[in-house]
């Protein structure tokens, strides 16, 4: 069971690094540029295929496109949208959550009442309404996930908060004369990264099919840029003639939420005792 | 009955905050919404009548609050790509969003709850990883292309089932409920009943596909849960069967943890549904919601919204009370 434990970290982690290198060295890595047109070789299907030509290993779209160097470059926005939309809402959730939990009283009710407005919307709908009055662009998804995502980690954050301020360690830091700020930052929020790291590894994932199911309806980045979710759009109306269209853009987000998710467990696993002991 | 009472009064300055946010996104959105809505060519007169005729030269307060007062007698306005009073346009989608997500989340439960529960007494054993490795799949899949995948293999490759809408053409059914199972049951309809129930299976797969995995996940933690407690050690003591202590003190207890899972669920079953609607072009609010998305009928969108967003919050809700039914200990 150890083993089996670690091993979710490292295939997680692998598929992750995977996803890392795809979006960073994509110019290197893409065959063509996802781009270009070569109309004359249209809906060739994928290389191992009857009709399949060596040029293309996954084949091409209805315009020509090369479909594994679309989606090599489609990792580049999965994985920008998601670390960008981890980071931005953990900060804003963290920070709001350790101050609710930390000083209590009105500062707890304040963010409290706004978590529980934010939690009133499922967060896909917060993402559909941001993007449906603001319109396509990565600015504009990262800030509606954003948005959909920062009160999940100020909910954790403040409730450990609140239990981890009554701890000895921090009564000793208050009374070495330590100000709010060293504490929080120095003491209290350290603590709660364990659990941080969990949610962060398991948003990403939900951040990722997010992104895509926007981008399929229509929501999120603009067309001209090649994402997994609009890569099966447009493949959809082809799922009988040319079926590769779909499998694969879905295939590439599958087994990137897959391995995420895998990494997110094995962290959980080892992060929460409780879970430990349940094993 | 106080307390509901009192919850439902709690609820109302929120769903006030979340209806004024819902409007105040329409207001802070780039560009001219008149505009938008009629396009490039349009002249500054059709501009500037639809402006006087969507109340969008009036300040922004005073357009709420013709909004709320308008909404709470029921009148939301005219979808603008419709022609159509909202209200009617919603009245004849909702049923078939409900009929969805109810048969997604029995699908859910049906495969879920069995699967967690045995795999948790089960613990361990060949069983519990595959049941495990199969929620962690269901998690990953994105629904979206779950749909397609269904479409493709069972709808076109095997032709075994249909691909969209929601009853086959040609095939009358008269509405009592608008949910069209329950309605071709009463009305004795089988013919009707068999292709509604044929044009659901996917799409409450689809849809259902995710919850099931998280409510597995959950059902097998709360489970193995319970099992550590005392009284179940005491139950088992006393000499009760092993049945009797699996369902009377151990799925009676995790139920309540699985009871708030699936509540909470329902909130993204719903916005699920949006993507599984547009997928099988279900005539449900969340295909609706994307075609006015599309057609920029920013008041269409605007009450889609809060629709979504009122049901969610009523829903969870209803979950909370359905906590004190399932356990007396909890107290409001």
């Amino acid at each position: 069971m150890f083993y089996f434990r670690y091993l979710k970290i490292w295939v997680g982690g692998a598929i992750l690094a995977l996803l890392v290198v795809c979006g960073v060295a994509a110019p290197l890595i893409a065959p063509r540029d996802p781009q270009a047109q070569t109309l004359e070789d249209r809906l060739r299907p994928p290389r191992w295929s009857d009709n399949g030509m060596s040029a293309y290993l996954l084949g091409t779209d209805n315009l020509g496109r090369d479909m594994l160097s679309r989606i090599v470059y489609g990792s580049r926005i999965s994985l920008m949208v998601g670390a960008a939309t981890v980071i931005f809402a953990g900060l804003v959730g963290c920070t709001l959550g350790a101050i609710a939990g930390y000083f209590g009283s009105t500062a707890d009710e304040i963010v409290s009442k706004i978590s529980e407005i934010f939690l009133a919307f499922p967060f896909l709908l917060i993402a559909i309404a941001i993007m449906a009055f603001l319109g396509q662009g990565v600015g504009n998804l990262i800030m509606a996930l954003m948005l959909s995502r920062w009160v999940q980690y100020c909910r954790v954050v403040r409730g450990e908060v609140l239990s981890l301020k009554e701890r000895d360690f921090v009564t000793a830091a208050k009374a070495l004369g330590a100000r709010d700020a060293y504490v929080i930052f120095h003491h209290v929020v350290p603590n709660t990264l364990a659990s941080v790291t969990v949610i962060a590894t398991f948003g990403m994932a939900i951040v990722i099919i997010t992104e895509a199911s926007l981008s399929f309806l229509g929501l999120g980045v603009p067309v001209h840029i090649p994402t997994w979710g609009s890569m099966l759009a447009e493949g959809r109306s082809y799922i009988n003639r040319a079926p590769w269209l779909t499998i694969f853009p879905g295939l590439a987000i599958f087994i990137t939420v897959f391995g995420i998710n895998l990494l997110g467990d094995g962290l959980r696993d080892i992060f929460d005792p409780k879970l430990r002991r349940q094993r | 009955m106080n307390k509901l009472i009192r919850r439902l009064l709690g609820a109302i300055p929120v769903l006030l905050a979340i209806s004024f946010l819902i409007f105040l996104l329409m207001h802070i959105a780039p560009g001219d919404p008149v505009t938008l809505m009629l396009g490039d060519n349009a002249t500054p007169e059709d501009v500037a009548r639809l402006r006087s005729e969507l109340g969008f030269d009036k300040p922004i307060l005073v357009q709420y609050w013709d909004f709320l007062s308008r909404a709470v007698r029921g009148d939301f306005g005219r979808s603008l790509k419709f022609g159509e009073p909202v209200i009617k346009l919603v009245g004849e989608r909702l049923p078939a969003t409900l009929e969805l997500a109810f048969a997604s989340l029995f699908v859910a439960i049906t495969i879920a709850v069995p699967l967690g529960v045995y795999s948790a007494i089960r613990h361990n054993s060949l069983v519990d990883h595959a049941g495990m490795s199969i929620a962690l799949i269901g998690v990953s899949l994105p629904n979206f292309w779950l749909g397609i995948m269904l479409i493709y293999f069972l709808g076109g490759q095997l032709n075994l089932l249909p691909v969209a809408g929601r009853i086959e053409y040609g095939i009358e059914i008269k509405s009592i409920t608008g949910l069209y199972l329950l309605d071709s049951l009463l009305t004795g309809n089988f013919a009707a009943l068999a292709s509604v129930a044929k044009h659901l299976l996917m799409p409450a797969f689809t849809l259902g596909a995710a919850l099931a995995a998280i409510v597995t996940r959950i059902s097998r933690s709360s489970v193995l849960e319970v099992m550590r407690q005392d009284y179940v050690t005491t139950a088992r003591a006393k000499g009760l069967s092993e049945k009797t202590v699996i369902w009377r003190h151990i799925v009676r207890n995790a139920l309540i943890t699985i009871v708030t899972i699936l509540g909470l669920q329902l909130g993204a079953l719903l916005s699920g549904s949006v993507v599984t609607e547009t997928v099988f072009s279900f005539p449900g609010i969340g295909d609706l919601l994307i075609q006015s998305i599309s057609a920029r009928d920013y008041k269409l969108t605007q009450v889609l919204i809060l629709m979504f967003a009122v049901t969610y919050f009523v829903v969870n809700l209803l979950v909370d009370f359905l906590y004190s039914w399932i356990d007396p200990r909890i107290k409001f």
